[in-house]
């Protein structure tokens, strides 16, 4: 725990240094930066709320999570770029809560939906969804938000801080600031003599931060765009890297939690005398929905959690899956429409006459299942409150364990650990109120709660079911009209109503990823239906777009199929985004694609292909897969995404990969289902996801077209699924259209 | 009981179906092997038992008990590096990383009985070991890098 308690503890402000970076809206309050949440002690230097320098080291504060994605890496060496350390001589920290380290560009995905055209009206929009994100001040790291939010943000941040050092040596040794360098943590003095900038902490705390500094040049780069260590890649290697629930605190005890399976339900009853009687449990105490069980040891505390005897409630939402589907069956009506986007043309009279194909499509309910079960440490004391567990939401919490126990939120201490995956997971954070309840309980004792596999899947929000219809009309070899209809649960509203939220207006993730994809049919249209609130959900990787990428792919390659078209060539046809055509290329180039093969070949072998536009991101994939003996084998994936600008290649091509495998073994082997309530599926055997024997090589190739830097944790996976399911179309003739796809045919 | 842990003879005071996991983790602090499934499902748990991987959520501490267990921190250190964790650094596998140790403790036993891996032993071997994030090519990758570095001495 030794890095996270050098975070500064106490939470007084120090108003002296100005946050670099903020965004300026249009009313005062607004306008005014968030003052700097970092204090500083004695010979120590805060320039700007993401940079510390003490004797000792220098600190990047890099506030977006790290999940597994590299973003502490990737933050650090946007930092590194222009502050001119080397990535080994800083540590980083993902500093403590507070409106300084606001989300931007989560508001700028939201604001593309409420007015889906560039220009005046669009910038209006977000900035009014900016200023009230700003006044939340979000700490959130979601939607492949990190590099575009922070690649301006830590750049100037770590100009600013260079500049400032150089200014106080200028200064104090009586050059011109113009005849200094920097380089490797140290101001370089034209007799080659080196200052470490450590050296100069202490001075450095009262001097003003210089602002406005240029960015450097691109080819003035050391970091960005070129190969990279992880700076987490030897702890990582070796087993040395601390996750949350690695976390000790002196003086803890072991906990876990036996809550309703039936998520939400309530507790009748509990007989908990065999469990108190069990060696090593201190308490069984009852909490929200469940009980909490202390113990002195993980294992013990599971092992008394089953010996627990509990009746409990029914929960809000149907008991069995089929009323589920029933529900979003229901839903494709005038008065459950959310949204109506893309209306291009006119597709009632397109589709008035003639041979209409339709078909109906299936997503289910999906755990995220990151590797590591969630985990908290929470202290409570009669004036205070410390928290440590990895998270990706570290505000709400503070607010949530202050409106728990009643201490002020400012006196509410939050130690962000590194998780091992997310997925979307660590949005949510009922781990840490059932820890707060628990610890309430048992006042001036750490208790660091841990869940079984079991109780983390059983209570895994999971991703939104979702069905779609699409109706759609073929003429002259092309695809004429497309009108698709999608019906989910809104799962932001599920979301934020744990938070005590709500969500106004409608829910762009129903139709994410297929109301802005970028192909010109004549007549196109998208409605979003919402669906009433079942199981409670959560954002899943590529959240919305997970399931719609499948739905809008899956429904153009049926019409392509049907006007006799070649999947890649009609899709470069339909094209009406150069950055979207410029992927598609790419797969085909990379892919040396000449058709779907398979079938029409005579072949085992065949191919699809599928490109969604999902985070502004455009990724497209070609996909392989041979029809063997022992069922399908995925062979080869072609991925290009546009994202701008890589940041760090290796990193990139890692996480694209990544993505591709986690869409691909969900689309093949994952849901969760209900019955009486409870999700059938509580563990690996039942939830499996790909196995290494099951992994494709997978090509990668990012492109740097566009003049938006975008994050790429979530794009690679919408357009897996589709561009599985049109390959084994291509070898077996068999449309899939529900997920996964092992109810209808075998994986290798 | 008595468990050899490293080279190291640890006393424990524990029942005899406690898994070896949670010794390790919860009595012992020895937290770089990790807790993931509980059911032998994904693999993050791996260690040596007499130089076999196993799982050691599976594993009781009584049948531990005489045997030498190897764990992640036994296999090499930041300073040290074993030829697995050298090669799992050169090919940067890791994302969150959590199901590392595991993956490292199973390429290192394959390894160890079997120097020079088929594609398809490597497959077969690795195949149990569980990665949420989606790192297999880099893991696939990083077995033959280390292959060819104990190969090479």
């Amino acid at each position: 725990m030794g890095r996270a308690r050098t975070i500064a503890r106490r939470t007084f402000l120090i108003g002296s240094a100005a946050v670099v970076g903020g965004v300026a809206f249009g009313v005062y309050t607004v306008r005014k930066p968030h003052e700097n949440p970092l204090t500083a002690n004695a010979g120590e230097a805060v320039l700007t709320p993401y940079v510390k320098i003490t004797q000792d080291g220098i600190t990047l504060i890099t506030p977006r999570a790290d999940s597994g994605q590299g973003v502490y890496h990737v933050q650090a060496a946007l930092i590194a770029e222009e502050l001119d350390v080397d990535l080994d001589q800083i540590t980083p920290d993902p500093g403590p809560p507070s409106p300084a380290y606001w989300n931007t560009a989560l508001a700028a995905e939201a604001a593309d939906f409420m007015v889906p055209a560039a220009g005046m009206m669009h910038d209006l929009a977000e900035g009014a969804v900016n200023s009230v994100m700003k006044v939340m001040g979000l700490q959130i790291t979601g939607g492949s938000t990190t590099v575009p939010d922070q690649y301006e943000k830590l750049r100037r941040a770590g100009a600013s801080a260079r500049e400032t050092i150089k200014a106080l040596v200028a200064d104090r040794e009586g050059v011109a600031i113009d005849d200094l360098t920097t380089r490797a943590g140290a101001v370089i003095l034209p007799d080659g003599q080196e200052i470490p900038y450590t050296a100069l902490a202490a001075d450095l705390a009262d001097r003003d931060v210089v602002q406005d500094v240029p960015l450097r040049a691109p080819d003035q780069w050391r970091y960005i765009g070129k190969p990279m260590q992880r700076i987490d890649m030897l702890a990582k290697s070796t087993g040395t890297q601390g996750y949350g629930i690695d976390a000790s605190v002196d003086g803890m005890v072991h906990a876990t939690v036996l809550m309703n399976p039936a998520q939400g339900g309530g507790m009748a009853d509990y007989d908990a005398s065999e469990a108190l009687a069990m060696r090593g449990v201190q308490a069984v105490v009852p909490i929200t929905g469940g009980l909490g069980i202390v113990a002195d040891n993980t294992w013990r505390a599971f092992r008394a959690a089953q010996a627990i005897d509990v009746t409990w409630e029914d929960p809000a939402y149907p008991l069995e899956q089929a009323d589920h589907w029933a529900a979003l069956e229901a839903s494709f009506t005038p008065d459950a429409q959310d949204s109506q986007k893309g209306d291009d043309g006119d597709v009632e009279t397109a589709l008035g006459d003639g041979d209409i194909l339709t078909a109906e499509y299936r997503a289910p309910y999906l755990a995220h299942a990151p590797l590591e079960p969630i985990n908290a440490i929470v202290r409570v004391d009669d004036d205070r409150a410390e928290v440590w567990t990895g998270t990706q939401i570290p505000r709400f919490i503070q607010a949530n364990v202050s409106r728990i126990t009643g201490i002020p939120a400012d006196n509410v201490t939050v130690h962000v650990l590194m998780m091992g995956g997310s997925f979307g997971h660590r949005l949510e954070d009922e781990v840490v109120k059932q820890a707060t309840e628990i610890a309430m309980q048992m006042k001036g004792t750490p208790v660091k709660l841990t869940l079984s596999r079991e109780e983390d899947m059983l209570h895994d929000f999971p991703r939104q079911i979702a069905m779609a219809r699409m109706r759609g009309k073929v003429a002259n070899g092309r695809v004429e009209a497309l009108d698709l209809g999608i019906a989910m649960p809104s799962v932001m509203a599920s979301q934020l109503s744990r938070q005590n939220q709500s969500a106004p207006g409608p829910d762009s993730q129903i139709v994410a990823g297929a109301w802005e994809q970028p192909f010109a049919i004549p007549h196109q249209r998208v409605t979003g239906y919402r669906a009433p609130e079942l199981a409670p959900i959560s954002s899943w990787r590529s959240v919305g777009a997970s399931s719609n990428g499948f739905f809008y792919n899956a429904a153009l390659d049926e019409l392509i199929a049907a006007a006799g078209a070649d999947p890649l060539e009609e899709r470069l046809r339909l094209c009406s985004d150069p950055l979207a055509r410029q992927v598609l290329e790419a797969v085909a180039e990379m892919s040396n694609w000449s058709g779907t093969g398979g079938l029409a070949n005579g072949s085992k072998t065949g191919r699809g292909v599928a490109l969604t536009k999902s985070f502004g991101v455009h990724c497209a994939q070609v996909i392989e897969v041979t029809d063997t003996d022992n069922g399908i084998r995925i062979d080869t994936v072609w991925v290009a995404a546009e994202v701008g600008r890589v940041v760090d290649p290796v990193n990139f091509e890692n996480l694209v990969q990544g993505g591709v495998i986690y869409g691909l073994g969900h689309a093949m082997n994952s849901e969760i289902t209900y019955a009486g309530g409870v999700a059938e599926q509580s563990n690996f055997d039942t939830n499996p996801g790909m196995r290494l024997h099951q992994c494709p090589t997978i090509h990668v190739r990012g492109l740097e077209n566009g003049d938006r830097v975008l994050g790429i944790g979530e794009p690679p996976v919408p357009p897996a699924a589709p561009a599985l399911a049109g390959a084994i179309w291509a070898v077996t003739g068999t449309r899939l259209r529900e997920m996964p796809f092992s109810k209808s045919v075998d994986f290798v | 009981m008595q468990l050899r842990i490293n080279g190291t003879l640890h006393e424990v005071d524990v029942e005899d179906d406690m898994p070896l996991l949670w010794v390790l983790r919860d009595e012992l602090g020895l937290t770089g092997t990790k807790f993931g499934c509980g059911i032998a499902q994904c693999g993050a748990c791996t260690v040596h038992l007499d130089g076999v991987a196993v799982r050691s959520c599976q594993t009781w501490a009584v049948d531990a008990e005489g045997a030498d267990i190897r764990t992640i921190e036994g296999l090499g250190t930041p300073e040290a590096l074993h030829a697995v964790q050298a090669a799992w650094l050169t090919e940067q596998v890791a994302q969150c990383g959590y199901c590392q140790s595991g993956q490292m403790m199973q390429a290192a036993s394959l390894l160890a009985e079997n120097p020079r891996p088929t594609d398809q032993e490597i497959d077969d071997a690795m195949s149990g070991n569980l990665c949420r994030c989606g790192t297999y090519p880099r893991i696939r990758a990083a077995v033959k890098r280390a292959a060819n570095m104990m190969q090479e001495g």
